[in-house]
């Protein structure tokens, strides 16, 4: 029995499963999120199309696919048409090691609910969310266009500057695990999670990814009122979509990194693991929708302050208390 | 206590976010609902007659002289009795931006503004609205106003006749 | 025999596309070529065994250094392309890429299917992070606390020279 060959069946089958759910769930977290920032501003959102609007994503798609591809003069179309494809896989790729829920008895073999178990899945998630920069770097300056090129060099610099904060706020929880698997961190987090053992870092890493998923405090790369729409002010029609679709997928993973890091991943009463793990993930996503509705956005310079003045210095410090804690409780 | 103001100005916003979602939305959901709209509200023009049936447009073209965008367009025509009329009126309503000058400008009250804001269409020719599409069987706004009974011209009456008239003056007699 | 076969893959990738990189005259898609090679360099990194320093590769040469090349790049003005003839390329230069793109994509799914450490579901890794670490503080500590003061020194005397200018062209500011 080509027992690899099996391996990798399996590993595709999750593959297509989680392609499947994920791109549907970013689709219908776009509707929520439109219901939601709604119904805070006294309106009532998207309810036309199906029943109280569900069918939205789906005109949306529709709309994205039969609009025009339009490609700048002396754009860099090479750069052009790849820019969005990074962007979104990248955001898709990262979703391979994060453990949904506990390992599976399936035909009388252990099948654990994760694409790829690594024993270094916080660093992968690390690596992939820094190359998820290249997407909006590339778009905007192949762009040839001035709004975009300024929204993705801030991008830029604001994604590496808060990357560093967010990588230094998941060192505790590393080292309270004593693994850098993420499936092992969940199991450590088994009696109680590290919210509450860690909130210090908790609250780092929740700005942080704020900051990464490119959200309303932060959402300078794209802020609409100063750069038109940023790195993506050239893009249209499905280039356009995947481009936004990635930025969702995104929210998906950094909730489910927030998750499976400081809420104990699918640990919880009652239901079963998977369940558990989806309404953390979507509570998160509702937080990021709340945020979005309530806060304004902040200026350039404060953002670089609070991300290298503020953030960097709280996190090492975090990180200085946290292993003297653990050394000393030996 | 500015790190008080920062904390309460940080968390303010949330708790309204909140409470606002659990408020009804005040969106009128528009074609099943509709809005009350003001009597002097702007939007399609008609031609209306006047107390006696007739038509009280009598072709002068101040409206399409007032119109910003030029989407009034007639033909004047005289009638024997001296009564000018309008051979034919058109409104091309893809131009207008119902402002509303030319009812202002009007000297007969006989173009008037309606209500009637919906105006959508796929065909941009069906937006052309002719004398028949515009003329109405009734006076609109004013139902007592009827231009001729007050312009001296002998055409709803003899000249004199009229409540606000005096005798018209014989210019071939010389007593005063 | 899968390993050495995609060992020799990988580093076909890793070679071609550095010398891809070099002969690249748009600094931009050079940008894009290195990065290339640094990701086959990673996962060669994996075939070996090292999961940690392949992501290390990937996280630090690929998402930071290569990140501050292109930012200094895009603040160098060079317009995506000054010819609009030429803005449209032909399939012809899309073939790099896309035969880089490809192979390295069909490597990480071998490498993540067919690797038996992986397909028995036991990790046992010939560098795994714990011993990785020990290495790094046990065995080369001294190394390594030498190479992070250089490098507080270098930070520290970064920031007074930045300063020094800052003051000197306020100094100019003022008179």
């Amino acid at each position: 029995m080509s027992d690899p060959l099996l391996t990798l069946v399996l590993i595709l089958a999750k593959l297509g499963v989680i392609f499947g759910v994920i791109l549907t769930l970013a689709a219908y977290l776009v509707l929520a999120e439109r219901k939601l920032l709604a119904r805070m501003q006294l309106r009532y959102g998207p309810n036309r199309v199906g029943l109280f609007g569900l069918m939205q994503p789906l005109a949306d798609l529709i709309k994205l696919l039969t609009k025009e591809d339009f490609l700048p003069a002396r754009a860099d179309k090479w750069l052009f048409l790849l820019a969005p494809g990074i962007s979104a896989v990248t955001a898709l790729l990262t979703f391979a090691v994060i453990p949904f829920g506990p390992p599976l008895e399936l035909f009388g073999k252990t099948v654990p609910l994760v694409v790829i178990d690594l024993n270094v899945g916080v660093l992968y998630f690390l690596a992939f969310s820094s190359l998820a920069v290249y997407g909006i770097a590339l778009g905007g300056w192949a762009s040839n266009s001035k709004y975009a090129l300024l929204g993705s060099i801030r991008g830029l610099s604001q994604l590496i500057s808060y990357e560093l904060s967010m990588g230094l706020a998941i060192v505790p929880v590393v080292m309270m695990a004593r693994s850098f698997s993420l499936t092992e961190i969940v199991m450590a987090q088994e009696k109680i999670p590290y919210i509450l053992l860690n909130p210090v870092a908790f609250m780092i890493f929740l700005i942080s990814i704020l900051a990464e998923s490119k959200r309303i405090p932060f959402d300078l790369p794209e802020a609409e009122n100063e750069l038109v729409a940023g790195f993506h002010t050239e893009y249209s029609g499905m280039r356009f979509g995947l481009f936004f679709v990635g930025e969702y997928i995104n929210l998906i993973i950094l909730g489910s990194m927030v998750t499976v890091l400081f809420l104990g991943g699918w640990h919880g009463p009652w239901l079963p693991g998977v369940i558990w793990f989806s309404v953390k993930v979507l509570a998160i996503c509702g937080f990021f929708i709340w945020v979005r509705g309530s806060m304004p956005r902040l200026r350039y310079d404060q953002l670089m302050h609070f991300g290298w003045k503020v953030l960097l210095p709280i996190s090492l410090l975090n990180v200085l208390v946290t292993g003297a804690i653990l050394l000393g409780m030996g | 206590m500015h790190i008080w103001r920062d904390l309460r100005g940080t968390v303010q916003p949330f708790w309204i976010t909140l409470r606002n979602m659990l408020r009804k939305p005040v969106t009128v959901q528009y074609p099943e609902q509709k809005q009350q709209l003001s009597p002097r509200y702007r939007a399609r023009l008609i031609l209306s007659r006047d107390p006696d049936g007739n038509e009280r447009c009598v072709a002068c073209h101040l409206c399409s002289a007032a119109c910003p965008v030029d989407c009034i367009s007639m033909q004047a025509v005289e009638a024997e009795d001296g009564r000018r009329y309008a051979a034919w009126f058109r409104i091309n309503f893809t131009r207008c931006i119902f402002c509303g000058l030319c009812t202002e400008a009007c000297p007969t009250l006989a173009i008037q503004v309606t209500g009637d804001f919906e105006l959508a269409g796929r065909d941009p020719l069906k937006l052309v609205y002719e004398k028949e599409d515009l003329l109405v069987d009734h006076c609109g706004h004013n139902s007592e106003y009827n231009f001729y009974r007050q312009a001296g011209i002998g055409v709803a009456a003899p000249r004199g006749t009229n409540s606000t008239e005096s005798e018209p003056v014989d210019v071939k007699d010389l007593l005063p | 025999m899968t390993a050495t076969l995609l060992f020799y893959i990988l580093g076909a990738i890793t070679v071609v596309a550095t010398l891809l990189a070099i002969i690249q005259r748009n600094p931009v898609h050079a940008v894009i070529y290195l990065v290339n090679s640094f990701f086959a360099l990673a996962l060669i990194f994996y075939l070996l065994g090292a999961p940690m320093i392949a992501a290390w590769e990937v996280i630090i040469y690929a998402g930071a250094i290569m990140v501050l090349f292109l930012f200094i790049i895009m603040m160098l003005e060079i317009s995506p392309s000054s010819d609009p003839v030429r803005s449209a390329p032909g399939w012809a230069q899309w073939v790099p890429i896309f035969i880089l793109a490809i192979a390295l994509a069909s490597c990480t799914l071998l490498l993540t299917g067919l690797d038996p450490v992986i397909a028995e579901g036991l990790p046992r890794w010939h560098a795994s992070p714990r011993d990785f670490g020990y290495a790094l503080f046990k065995e080369y500590a001294l190394a390594i606390e030498i190479v992070s003061f250089q490098l507080l020194f270098a930070a520290v005397g970064a920031f007074y020279v930045g300063r020094l200018e800052q003051k000197k062209s306020q100094r100019e500011g003022s008179s």
